[in-house]
């Protein structure tokens, strides 16, 4: 792996980085649309909306409240979709990795998130002067500051990340003992039986919503009958 | 009747186009200097910055410069939802309000802007988009759909929101209260709530289907082993987020599926 390699992988974990929370929270960030980018960058988008479906998952847990700690699934699903696309041929293992990968860096993301908004803390403390004074010039800098950090924050991240994870999700593939379909399964269903427990968590409060499910639930199943 | 008042009323002032996109472009970016300090509030400077050029005194006078720091202070919102606060500020700094009226209704818009976005963004139109996705994936669209979807419906609703925060912050000034009355934002979140249970019935056995492939018993053990799983992390209350839960069973499984 080579710094041109990664170079692209992070530029991309940068930018979705930076839509968490600072520019433009458009949602590129969430892992459907972070996956099957990553996955475009390798060459196989559809490995990476495989993946991007199954963190996206895991996700649904994930609610952006206000000063509330939540992992920042952007850079994260940015190299759990590189590495699972990385391995077109979707060998046993593959998507375990490419989840731990992402979940691994979603921990890390989170955490920096925390240090970034320290950060700009302490430059605001640092113009408080100039704040009070009614500067456009400190409102705008520090505004620029924080995107700026962000933005290589996620860039970082990404690389490191994908340098440090990628030889070793390749090492555990070449090494993967259990059989490919039931590797998928389990990560499939770690990965539902977290949405369903954020499901409830989102829904159970609204009125009638648990028959709302079980009606959409007979619709799920009856259309997978079919399939 | 304040000068201020009768504009208002008679719908005489208005913000230039080019004022609003500027406003508009910098309300993408609110939460750039977010800290666990000032929260919101150097981004609703930021984005107020435009509006506050058309002070008549110019942006070299006392009157800009106080509004500028007054308008940095301490805020705290739903990030698409400070656009009805961004619109009524500037609405009150253009038309002369007093500073101390200014200040107050900063502190009273706080609560129900964070509480209402929350609700109808965060907890109702976002997973109601991924997961109406989720239902498109396992049905078998492919990627440009699943995502053309995704994006384009969920950001009609972002954008939508916000567009729609900047018009009714700035028509109603500091009688925006008012406008927080709306049915979307008073039932939305029941009735996406709603839609969004159905979704989630329908995805999470089609995205499962698709990400396992053909082979219904196999199918079926799965769709068992989620039922037990997702009641366990019910029934753990949030004693352990499930991200952390899936990090820690994962990394486990990988050890025994490499070393075993």
């Amino acid at each position: 792996m080579t710094a041109l390699d990664v170079l692209p992988i992070a530029i991309l974990g940068g930018l979705l980085g930076l839509d968490v929370v600072s520019f433009p929270q458009a949602m590129i960030s969430r892992p459907l649309v972070a996956a099957t980018l990553a996955g475009v960058l390798i060459g196989h988008p559809a490995s990476g909306l495989l993946i991007g479906a199954v963190l996206e998952l895991i996700a649904l847990e994930t609610l952006p409240f206000g000063a509330s700690r939540y992992p920042e699934w952007g850079s994260a699903s940015v190299v759990g979709g590189a590495i699972f696309a990385s391995h077109p041929s979707h060998p046993a293992g593959a998507m375990t990795c490419g989840m731990l990968a992402a979940l691994a860096t979603t921990w890390v993301g989170g955490w920096t998130m925390v240090k970034l908004r320290q950060t700009n803390a302490s430059w605001a403390r640092g113009r408080r002067d100039a704040l009070e004074a009614g500067s456009r010039g400190a409102v705008t800098s520090l505004q620029l500051m924080g995107m700026t950090a962000d933005l290589v924050r996620g860039a970082a991240l990404t690389a490191v990340a994908y340098t440090l994870l990628a030889p070793l999700a390749d090492f555990s593939i070449a090494h993967w003992k259990v059989d490919a379909r039931l590797s998928r399964s389990m990560a499939i269903t770690v990965a539902a039986s977290v949405a369903g427990g954020a499901a409830w968590k989102l829904f159970h409060s609204t009125h009638g919503a648990r028959w709302f499910f079980v009606g959409g639930l007979v619709v799920g199943l009856f259309m997978l009958f079919l399939r | 009747m304040t000068t201020a008042t009768m504009e208002r009323a008679s719908g005489a002032a208005s913000l230039p186009l080019k004022t609003r996109i500027a406003i508009f472009v910098r309300l993408l970016a609110i939460q750039g200097a977010w800290n666990y300090e000032s929260l919101l509030g150097n981004g609703i400077g930021f984005c107020l910055e435009p509006a506050l050029r058309l002070l008549p005194e110019g942006i070299h006078s006392t009157r800009f410069k106080s509004a500028l720091a007054r308008e940095s202070h301490y805020f705290n919102a739903h990030p698409y939802l400070a656009s009805v606060a961004v619109g009524a500020l500037a609405r009150a700094e253009l038309d002369g309000e007093p500073p101390e009226r200014i200040d107050r209704f900063r502190t009273a818009l706080c609560g129900p802007l964070g509480s209402v976005g929350d609700r109808l963004v965060w907890a109702g139109w976002l997973p109601f988009c991924s997961l109406a996705s989720l239902a498109i994936f396992g049905l078998g669209g492919n990627t440009a759909v699943v995502l053309a979807f995704f994006l384009l419906v969920y950001n009609a609703g972002h954008f939508g929101l916000r567009l729609w925060g900047l018009r009714t912050g700035w028509t109603h000034g500091l009688h925006v209260a008012t406008a927080l009355a709306n049915p979307v934002l008073r039932k939305g979140p029941q009735q996406i709530g709603r839609l969004a249970a159905v979704a989630t019935g329908i995805a999470i056995p089609l995205a499962l289907g698709r990400v396992i492939g053909p082979g219904r018993s196999f199918l079926g053990a799965v769709l068992v082993a989620v039922a037990i799983g997702s009641f366990v992390i019910v029934r753990l209350k949030g004693r352990i987020e499930g991200w952390r839960l899936s990090l820690v069973v994962l990394a486990v499984f990988v050890l025994i599926s490499v070393i075993v």
